[in-house]
């Protein structure tokens, strides 16, 4: 059986978010040009949550979008397990605008790159930066985030989920080993 | 769930759940054919040959579409200009193509059953694009996405199909998906043109008289009669069939308030489908071409990875 141990709780991802968000609007200096992009599925309900806090301190609600990677990947050879295929829904241009990609868990980086790749075929944002909830380490990429909440050195065969309640919030983060 | 078959032949070998994973696909991918750019990386560096024996535009042009938005290399063969012509058998045309290295063979032929005896003798995955009176279950999955996306369910839908049924291989796609996604399908059409025993598929029910398919019907699929073919031998006169098996504005009446009209394409105006009708608001035909391309996207994504199924 799985040893599960939280690595963050309701209140913890709620405060680490929280943080981040004060973190975006420092490095921003505000919410001029901001749009806010969520990773299909885990990114997207993190992304609107950030919303939310921005919307709480600026008082301006920032556009907030999906992206699916899945026609991105770079793993289709052999695999017969696709994974399903989701929308990608920007109801805004990206062209020109601060994007803050978010996910859930950082981990290869491969899953960034593919993101990059799929945001930057819907118009040239003038910068990307990174929020994830979870930096877990292992990247086989060049890639880093600019925002973490919580980073946690974790060994390969280990695994991270961010768990969700019903209402798409995030409830807690647990390392699997 | 994934997509284990290494190739598409028929709809009959799909389960429920592989009909609604190629359709969520492809209503996923319909999104990148909104874009400015739509084109994604997924089937970069993948060949698809287009391998048509016999003539189309609409079938033809979507799968290259498709082919081509994600990324693919496509070619295109028809056996018109082909060695075909110079004899080839269809075997050997197989092996010349394998040498060539393609991932996926499109292919549109006249005999029903050529695909299967492809698919047996090659490695590359193959799709069906057609077969003689058999199938054609990219036509099948576009025309459900299309219903589906307009009543959001393809369970306990009531759909009328009418016109040629025995050499539709359109209807026979369309009869084998849809009942196995649990539409209830009511079949019409002279006498001649009506395969004996088709109601043993299951939901299917034959009616004797074209108003009483259409009746209540949320969806009236017209097939095109192939004035080429069988219209010159099964059927007394063109304006007989256009009266008592063609679709007008008073037939529709008959049919739900929202229900939609259908038709697989080319159209003969005046025949199977009153030029009025085909232009209506309720006339579903262009989102049917739309929705051809995304579903055409899911099938080359989802075989590409698929395995072969012993």
């Amino acid at each position: 059986m799985a040893d599960n141990t939280v690595i963050l709780d309701g209140s913890g991802v709620k405060r680490a978010l929280t943080r981040i968000a004060h973190e975006v609007l420092e490095k921003n200096k505000g919410v001029e040009g901001l749009v806010l992009v969520g990773i299909r599925t885990g990114g997207v309900f993190l992304a609107q949550e950030l919303a939310e806090r921005l919307a709480e301190i600026e008082g301006v609600e920032v556009p907030c979008g999906a992206v699916d990677i899945t026609m991105y990947r770079d793993d289709i050879k052999g695999h017969a397990e696709h994974l399903p295929v989701g929308k990608t829904e920007l109801p805004f241009s990206i062209q020109g605008k601060k994007v803050v990609l978010v996910d859930d868990v950082l981990f290869t980086g491969r899953t960034i790159r593919a993101a990059l790749d799929a945001l930057i075929d819907q118009g040239r944002p003038s910068c990307i930066q990174l929020a994830v909830l979870v930096d877990r380490g292992h990247r086989d990429l060049p890639i880093r985030a600019d925002f973490v909440g919580r980073n946690v050195p974790t060994s390969r065969s280990e695994n991270i989920v961010v768990a969700f309640d019903a209402g798409n919030k995030p409830t807690e983060v647990i390392l699997q080993k | 769930m994934g997509f284990r078959h290494k190739d598409i032949i028929a709809l009959k070998d799909l389960t429920r759940e592989e009909i609604t994973l190629l359709l969520d696909t492809a209503d996923s991918l319909s999104e990148i054919n909104q874009r400015d750019i739509k084109k994604v990386p997924t089937l970069r560096g993948k060949t698809v040959i287009n391998l048509f024996y016999e003539a189309s535009t609409r079938t033809r042009t979507s799968f290259e579409i498709a082919a081509k938005r994600l990324s693919a290399d496509a070619v295109n063969i028809t056996a018109s200009t082909s060695s075909v012509v110079k004899g080839e058998t269809l075997s050997d045309t197989a092996n010349n193509l394998l040498a060539m290295k393609p991932d996926i063979i499109v292919m549109r032929h006249a005999v029903s059953g050529a695909h299967e005896y492809l698919a047996k003798r090659v490695s590359c995955s193959v799709i069906n694009a057609g077969d003689g009176a058999h199938e054609h279950p990219s036509q099948g999955l576009l025309d459900m996405l299309t219903m589906r996306q307009k009543f959001g369910r393809l369970d306990g839908l009531k759909v009328a199909i009418v016109g040629d049924i025995t050499h539709s291989r359109v209807a026979r796609s369309d009869i084998y998906g849809l009942t196995t996604m649990g539409s209830h399908v009511f079949l019409a059409g002279p006498p001649t043109m009506m395969p004996v025993g088709i109601e043993r598929l299951g939901n299917v029910t034959v009616c004797k008289d074209m108003r009483e398919a259409v009746d209540q019907a949320d969806v009236v699929m017209m097939l095109r009669i192939q004035l080429e073919r069988q219209g010159k031998t099964l059927l007394p006169s063109m304006r007989e069939y256009s009266r008592y098996f063609g679709l007008n504005p008073e037939v529709l009446t008959l049919a739900k308030k929202n229900a939609i009209v259908m038709h697989p394409g080319p159209i003969n105006r005046g025949v199977e489908l009153a030029s009025s009708v085909a232009d209506c608001d309720q006339s579903a035909i262009l989102t049917q071409v739309e929705n051809g391309v995304a579903v055409r996207m899911a099938m080359l994504y989802h075989v590409c990875g698929g395995e072969p199924v012993e």
